[in-house]
């Protein structure tokens, strides 16, 4: 199966035109020493007909958590995605287009890209969003650059209640040398005030707090605002979108920039990816924002119009003096979070949030009456950690009965309940807890 | 501008209904309380009928490669495979969990394993990791392993990363992002490397070189064997931007012209699509010194089972969270699974033969600075244009889209005045190279006969030359109801 249209006959034809007698010579320039003296030991051509066979063969040899009860979550959630979005998702002008760099051929996604951005910025409560980052962990980094880069200052306070991934991406974008993060243990499940503001004092550049954070677990986010802001910091706050629906937004808690993971607002699972990252940001810093941003503006006949904007901060303009090095970003994944809030609407995400919070607080209450608590006894929104030593052997009987556990963490469990999830599948949970 | 989502809302008009959990009510101000949002969430209330009437209506305001021939240089906008779409949408691959046990992901490991032992064998590479999520993520994950190379060996006296003045943005960003001073290496008269130059720059300073090959110009970098001579010599590594992959598979591989560190396209050589920006793919490969240093995990086969390791203690660590834009993966695999180890190389050879025929098609018409054999693409420039009629590259590029063409990329390299880089991928026939042969001529005969027609270029679509310098002084990056747009 290929895909170039021209035949043989048409082939020497064009050879022919500019004076060359075959394929090989058209690579006269690469040296012989480094040109491949034999062909690719890879395979041969298949026909759509084998190809289709050989992906379904290894996709049947998977068991997708999208199709069993799930309750995996940490950063990657099962949500339901309504039928119209991969319908409008297909439309090919999405998705076999480049960047908008011509405007003028390209309004439908500049639109669609600025209606995303208003989203962010009506869930977060902040002023300005870029068009996507590549993940919610590669946003947190950009995030701790630009206010290191913001703040002149370097350290970056973040609890380890922030995902452990997230953690990680953060220490190896850390190379680059422009902040310098400090973790701070968290015995509680939530972070340790006390610990927190002995490190602020005035050196720190930011402060990180994930709400709810790994652990599914609300922070006290109180006066965590006041006491980075009075340091000469900055807030930054990592937040679960759907989880907005219902909890006070960043822009709310005094956060300066939000980032977090798109991929609950209408993206598949897909094993980790595509996904999006999200980031919002105060107007104060809208021109330190990484990424790409769509701006209105008019044509020369006075019609409003988009175009890409303030690119004097971007790479392809700055080069060796850019904070970030990011292209292409996750554009169609941002156009599947504008198309799944929409689909959703105001109502439909609240209740969607809503539902998540009911089942994760039965799904609490039963396995607390059945004999496992919660490892740590704070407020939640839709996860938690249940204290179980067995978590390894519960999953694997939970995979007996066609069940997907939850995450087994350091002396528990992380369980997550997403709005697929019922309470016959919480039952199920709770029986495989106790041993059934 | 067709209005806004937010102007189309109107108070419960959106019916989308979410079943209740039936696990009784719960009271969230009891189990949240004080972090419970104030307020109504201000989401536009649009039904679904007039949501996909939206989107749709959106849609036919872009243009994808579905549309016609996307010229676009250096981003090889080759048809997208519908069967690829398919493939990444199957239930077992879309509906993995990434943190599902092993045993419930063995084919989706499977085809992780084999598209990076392709992607070796394709660029003569020892290993391969597919974390990075675009080709500038590729970069950065390449040149932070370059420095944890040096600075794990006690050579931390190299600060310095060389980059040829013809190359992508994002090779100086990246670079100085990881925290390297960077210089730019001359182009000569052939318009690729100056080897001169390049000597006078190397020395224990310099970590390294980032190379694109065939450059930006689409030539190809002939004396690539002495440069890599050189840059070893002097201690450095060399760095591969696979951005131009697309003209040599299976006819050169970067590892063999001595390259360290590459980094390939998943949307660009391995014809995925590009989604109005992203997601990309961008995995790094390296040779076996630098493996150590790859991020983690890596995918590795045990007997007959597919495992994550995550035990590599010199790895530079994560730069993604879980494994990769896996679902950009399976449209390659499966891409790459299609055409063959021959078809892939046939796609290199008609995508070059399809520059060179575009190319000798436009000499007398245009200014082509570099007039050689060219790989996958080339520059003309609007150099007479603007001699005879002030009409300049934009105006050339605003037109072809009053001819129902995208632009190429425009302006890039710097090094060349008013370029025009155009990049025809194989997927395109005779006949639509011929058609834009035909519009390219038609503009510069237009461009003598009638400059202005083409100066206020374009003409024909649903919104003309749009006020960048107005969007930037006077930032509008949102809707609000306040604001009367």
């Amino acid at each position: 199966m290929r895909f170039t249209p021209n035949s043989d006959t048409v082939v020497q034809a064009m050879l022919d035109s500019i004076g060359l007698q075959n394929l090989e010579q058209l690579f006269d320039d690469i040296p012989a020493q480094v040109q491949m003296q034999r062909p690719l030991d890879l395979p041969g051509e298949m026909s759509e007909m084998e190809l289709h066979s050989l992906l379904t063969g290894l996709a049947g040899k998977n068991k997708p958590a999208a199709e069993h009860p799930c309750f995996l979550g940490a950063g990657a959630y099962d949500s339901y995605i309504p039928a119209a979005l991969d319908q409008l998702l297909l439309r090919s002008e999405f998705y076999t287009s480049y960047t908008p760099y011509q405007p003028e051929i390209s309004q439908g996604i500049l639109q669609g890209i600025f209606e995303y951005q208003t989203m962010i910025c009506q869930l977060t409560e902040l002023d300005v969003s870029n068009a996507s980052l590549y993940d919610g962990a590669s946003a947190l980094a950009e995030a701790c650059t630009l206010a290191a880069v913001h703040t002149r200052k370097k350290m970056v306070i973040v609890p380890e209640t922030v995902h452990p991934e997230y953690r990680q991406v953060l220490e190896t974008y850390a190379m680059s040398g422009y902040y310098e993060p400090v973790f701070v243990p968290c015995p509680h499940g939530i972070m340790d005030l006390e610990q927190v503001a002995d490190l602020v004092k005035d050196q720190a550049a930011a402060l990180v707090v994930q709400h709810p954070n790994f652990f599914g677990h609300l922070e006290p986010m109180g006066s965590v605002a006041d006491l980075i802001h009075q340091a000469g910091g900055l807030l930054i706050m990592v937040v679960d979108p759907v989880s907005l629906a219902v909890l006070k937004p960043p822009g709310a808690w005094g956060a300066d920039i939000a980032v977090g993971e798109g991929q609950p607002l209408g993206n598949t699972l897909s094993f980790g990816g595509p996904y999006l990252g999200f980031m919002a940001v105060t107007r104060q810093l809208m021109r330190k924002i990484p990424g790409r941003i769509v701006g209105q503006t008019t044509d020369v006949e006075g019609r409003p119009g988009f175009v890409l904007t303030l690119q004097a901060r971007e790479q392809h303009i700055r080069r060796d003096k850019a904070s970030s090095n990011i292209c292409s970003n996750q554009a169609l994944n941002a156009m599947a979070a504008a198309i799944y809030l929409t689909l959703l609407g105001p109502r439909g995400l609240k209740d969607t949030a809503l539902r998540c919070h009911e089942l994760a607080v039965y799904a609490q209450r039963q396995l607390e009456e059945a004999g496992f608590p919660l490892l740590y006894k704070q407020p939640f929104f839709r996860e938690f950690v249940v204290e179980t030593p067995d978590a390894a052997a519960i999953n694997s009987r939970l995979l007996e009965q066609g069940i997907i556990g939850g995450l087994a963490v350091d002396q528990g469990m992380l369980l997550a309940f997403t709005e697929k999830r019922t309470r016959q599948d919480i039952d199920r949970l709770v029986a495989a807890f106790k041993g059934e | 501008m067709s209005r806004l989502i937010f102007e189309k809302s109107r108070p419960a008009s959106n019916k989308m209904n979410i079943p209740p959990a039936e696990v009784g009510q719960v009271d969230m101000t009891e189990t949240i309380g004080e972090y419970l949002r104030q307020g109504e969430l201000p989401l536009p209330d649009v039904n679904e009928v007039e949501t996909v009437r939206h989107f749709t209506a959106l849609s036919k305001r872009a243009y994808g490669v579905d549309d016609g021939l996307y010229p676009l240089g250096s981003c090889t906008m080759k048809y997208n495979p519908k069967i690829d779409e398919w493939a990444a949408r199957l239930p077992g691959l879309a509906g993995l969990h990434p943190y599902q046990p092993l045993e419930t992901v063995q084919g989706a490991l499977q085809i992780m394993y084999e598209t990076s032992q392709w992607l070796c064998e394709i660029t003569g590479m020892d290993e391969f990791s597919l974390q990075p999520a675009a080709g500038a993520h590729g970069e950065l994950t390449g040149v932070m392993m370059i420095k944890a190379y040096h600075t794990q060996r006690g050579d931390t006296g190299r600060t310095t990363m060389l980059v040829p003045d013809s190359a992508h943005g994002t090779n100086p960003a990246t670079a100085h992002v990881v925290g390297y001073k960077v210089e730019e290496v001359k182009s000569d008269a052939r318009g690729l490397v100056d080897l001169e130059d390049l000597k006078s720059k190397l020395g224990p300073h310099v970590a390294g070189l980032m190379l694109t090959n065939p450059n930006t110009l689409g030539l190809f970098e002939e004396d690539i064997l002495e440069m890599s001579q050189l840059v070893h010599d002097s201690g450095g590594l060399l760095y591969y931007d696979g951005a131009n992959l697309n003209a040599i598979v299976g006819v050169a591989r970067p590892g063999d012209m001595g390259f360290d560190v590459v980094h390939v396209n998943l949307h660009k050589t391995f014809g995925t699509p590009h989604g109005g920006g992203g997601p990309g793919s961008g995995p790094v490969g390296v040779k076996k010194h630098l493996a150590p240093y790859l991020p983690v995990p890596r995918v590795e086969k045990n007997a007959d089972q597919y495992v994550f390791n995550y035990d590599y203690p010199q790895s530079i660590g994560k730069v993604k969270e879980f494994y990769g834009n896996f679902g950009v993966v399976v449209k390659a695999y499966t891409y790459m699974r299609a055409l063959g180890g021959a078809g892939l190389k046939e796609a290199s050879q008609h995508a070059v033969l399809n520059a060179n025929y575009v190319k000798t098609n436009l000499q007398g018409t245009y200014h082509i600075p570099f007039d050689r054999l060219c790989k996958h693409e080339f520059i003309v420039t609007a150099k007479e244009q603007m001699d005879s009629s002030k009409v300049s590259t934009l105006d050339i590029a605003k037109s072809l889209l009053d001819y129902g063409y995208h632009p190429p990329t425009i302006y890039f390299p710097l090094i060349v005045r008013e370029a025009m880089m155009i990049e025809p991928p194989e997927s395109e026939s005779r006949e639509r190279l011929d058609d834009f042969i035909a519009a390219m001529q038609d503009i510069a005969d237009q461009a003598v006969k009638n400059p202005d027609l083409v100066k206020n270029a374009p003409h024909y679509t649903v919104v003309r030359r749009l006020d960048e310098v107005k969007a930037a002084r006077n930032p509008v990056v949102r809707w609000e109801e306040a604001i009367d747009v």
